[in-house]
């Protein structure tokens, strides 16, 4: 049996890259991307992320998409050891999609799910928290927060640029 | 006569420079005092300028800081890691062979440590220290209760390989004290699964489907004794010098495809629990199935376990047949608060003509000081076997990291 399920290889991915940084931003703009802008962490932005994701953000500049109102952000957050790749799109405040673009973790991955990721759909901020529970994975729960976390910053940050 | 007309000539210069100033409109005193007024605000700009410069070097500074700290972390292959839970018991028993409970324990002290060789392939260890002191005749142990090598044979199959914790039952392998209700586990899989339930051996783990996922795993097996009337707890090995005569087989079918919703049911055989040590003992086999739904606020677990084991010695102690259950509702108010009640039972001794089931009532609350850092209080009903009772409370506090 042990056999069996070595050799039986189907399209699923446990772990990996599930869709590019480039591919993510071309579905998400009908194959017309805009030219990509930057968001300097600094002063009380930085702080607010910080609050947002409970520690730093690991970098000084965050890229992000924007176009016809419509923001989109690629942003990576550790679940429990390794970093997980989102890609958010936001659009009048509130979350358009989300996918998990790379995952790296041997647990948890069931969050990349479409099942799972379109609880966010229309998912907004109330006060520093998501205005909407978004119901677990059993065995997931970093995985999780960690995207609860890169929701939060991806909203807050889209305000920031109006 | 030269000198005359010099004087002269000064004259008329002088007179001729004083109507020029004149011509250019000397500025006021009132004017002169404005411009002082302009200089004095530009210098002030320029200050504030200046230290609005220094500030964002200083905030380019603490990123730069935190970015070049995040990508070292990032780039760590070890990683470390741990749980721990301190627990008092208030407990009064009464009946026959029922005490009181009243201690105060440092249950568990945990740490792990983990290495990634490459991204397919990773080592994991869990070292824990139980009872807080170890040793001859001391209450506690030292225990490697995990540590494996990990294989991602593809994207949807791993290998695991060395001494891991057995695919079966809620809290086995999610055990942390944030994540359960109860300052202690509960009764059921403590006695019935048994957990925590580590063996040696080979696992194939394999995503079937979005949500389905498989494990099949050879390992090393339990021995049960005559002396621990074949209690399942009893019968673990812990991989120390383990008797491998009988080697057992695990595997177990887990569907999570629907968000807040876990369903799973695992198998497990040994073709003989006492590892051809004893006479009248024979093959076990034991299932077990869960189901676990979270939606927004509520949660509810439910489990349910039972062991067939042949042979005459095994039946005559009542423990050819050894089987539990528990439901427990919960609800989180919030990020912080959250309450459950619960209700279990199971029996080790189920074949036996005897009343021999233990059964508990449980209410409590848990208050997370932190998203992972827990302080727990209960209040707990036991009814033990012939008309034995033990309540009272327990309260604890967990953490990990």
């Amino acid at each position: 049996m042990m056999s069996l399920l070595l050799v039986t290889v189907t399209s699923l991915f446990a772990r990996g890259v599930y869709q590019t940084d480039d591919d993510f931003i071309s579905e998400t703009f009908l194959n017309k991307p805009p030219e990509n802008s930057s968001i300097m962490l600094g002063g009380d932005v930085r702080k607010k992320v910080a609050l947002l994701l409970g520690h730093p953000y690991g970098g000084l500049i965050i890229k992000y998409w924007e176009k016809e109102g419509r923001t989109a952000w690629i942003l990576k957050e550790i679940g429990k050891t390794e970093p997980i790749t989102f890609g958010i799109v936001i659009k009048n405040s509130k979350i358009e999609k989300i996918k998990v673009l790379e995952f790296r973790e041997s647990r948890g991955w069931e969050v990349k799910y479409p099942a799972f990721t379109k609880q966010y759909n229309g998912v907004g901020l109330e006060g520093d928290k998501l205005d909407k529970n978004i119901d677990g994975v059993s065995g997931a729960t970093l995985s999780l927060w960690a995207m609860n976390g890169v929701s939060r910053v991806a909203l807050y940050l889209s305000t920031t640029i109006k | 006569m030269n000198i005359k007309k010099s004087l002269k000539g000064l004259v008329a210069l002088a007179i001729a420079g004083s109507l020029s100033s004149a011509a250019v409109a000397a500025p006021t005193n009132a004017e002169i005092f404005d411009m002082m007024q302009e200089m004095k605000q530009e210098l002030k700009n320029l200050k504030a300028e200046n230290n609005e410069l220094k500030g964002t070097v200083q905030e380019v500074a603490v990123s730069t800081d935190e970015a070049i700290k995040a990508q070292i972390k990032l780039a760590n292959k070890s990683h470390w890691g741990g749980y721990g839970e301190l627990h008092y018991n208030n407990l009064e028993g009464q009946g026959p062979g029922v005490s009181d409970t009243k201690k105060i324990d440092f249950h568990r002290f945990v740490l792990y440590f983990g290495h990634e060789f490459r991204d397919d392939l990773r080592f994991f260890s869990e070292f824990e220290l139980e009872h807080s002191l170890a040793g001859d005749g001391k209450p506690g142990e030292v225990e490697l209760e995990q540590g494996y090598i990990q294989y991602d044979y593809n994207e949807t199959t791993q290998i695991t390989a060395g001494l891991f914790l057995m695919p079966l039952g809620i809290m086995n392998e999610t055990h942390e004290p944030d994540t359960f209700y109860g300052v202690e586990r509960n009764t059921v899989e403590k006695n019935i699964i048994p957990s925590t339930w580590w063996e040696g051996g080979l696992m194939v783990t394999k995503e079937l489907k979005p949500g389905l996922t498989a494990d099949i795993a050879l390992t090393s097996g339990l021995e049960g004794t005559d002396a621990k009337s074949y209690k399942i707890r009893d019968g673990r090995q812990k991989v120390a010098e383990a008797d491998a005569t009988s080697l057992a087989g695990i595997g177990r079918l887990k569907y999570t495809a629907i968000p807040g919703l876990e369903l799973a049911a695992s198998l497990y055989v040994q073709p003989d629990f006492c590892q051809e040590n004893v006479g009248g003992c024979g093959s076990a086999k034991m299932i077990e199935t869960h189901a676990v739904y979270k939606k927004d606020k509520f949660q509810v677990r439910a489990l349910y376990a039972r062991w067939d084991i042949q042979g005459n010695a095994v039946a005559a102690k009542g423990a050819d047949q050894q089987d539990g259950f528990y439901i427990e509702p919960a609800y989180r108010y919030n990020d912080k608060w959250g309450a459950f009640v619960r209700y279990e039972t199971y029996d080790n001794a189920a074949g036996s003509a005897t009343d021999t089931e233990v059964d508990a009532r449980s209410i409590g609350f848990n208050y997370w000081i932190d998203p992972t850092v827990v302080a727990k209080f209960d209040y707990v009903d036991q009814s033990k076997a012939n008309d034995g009772d033990q309540d009272g409370i327990n309260i604890g506090i967990g953490y990990s990291f």
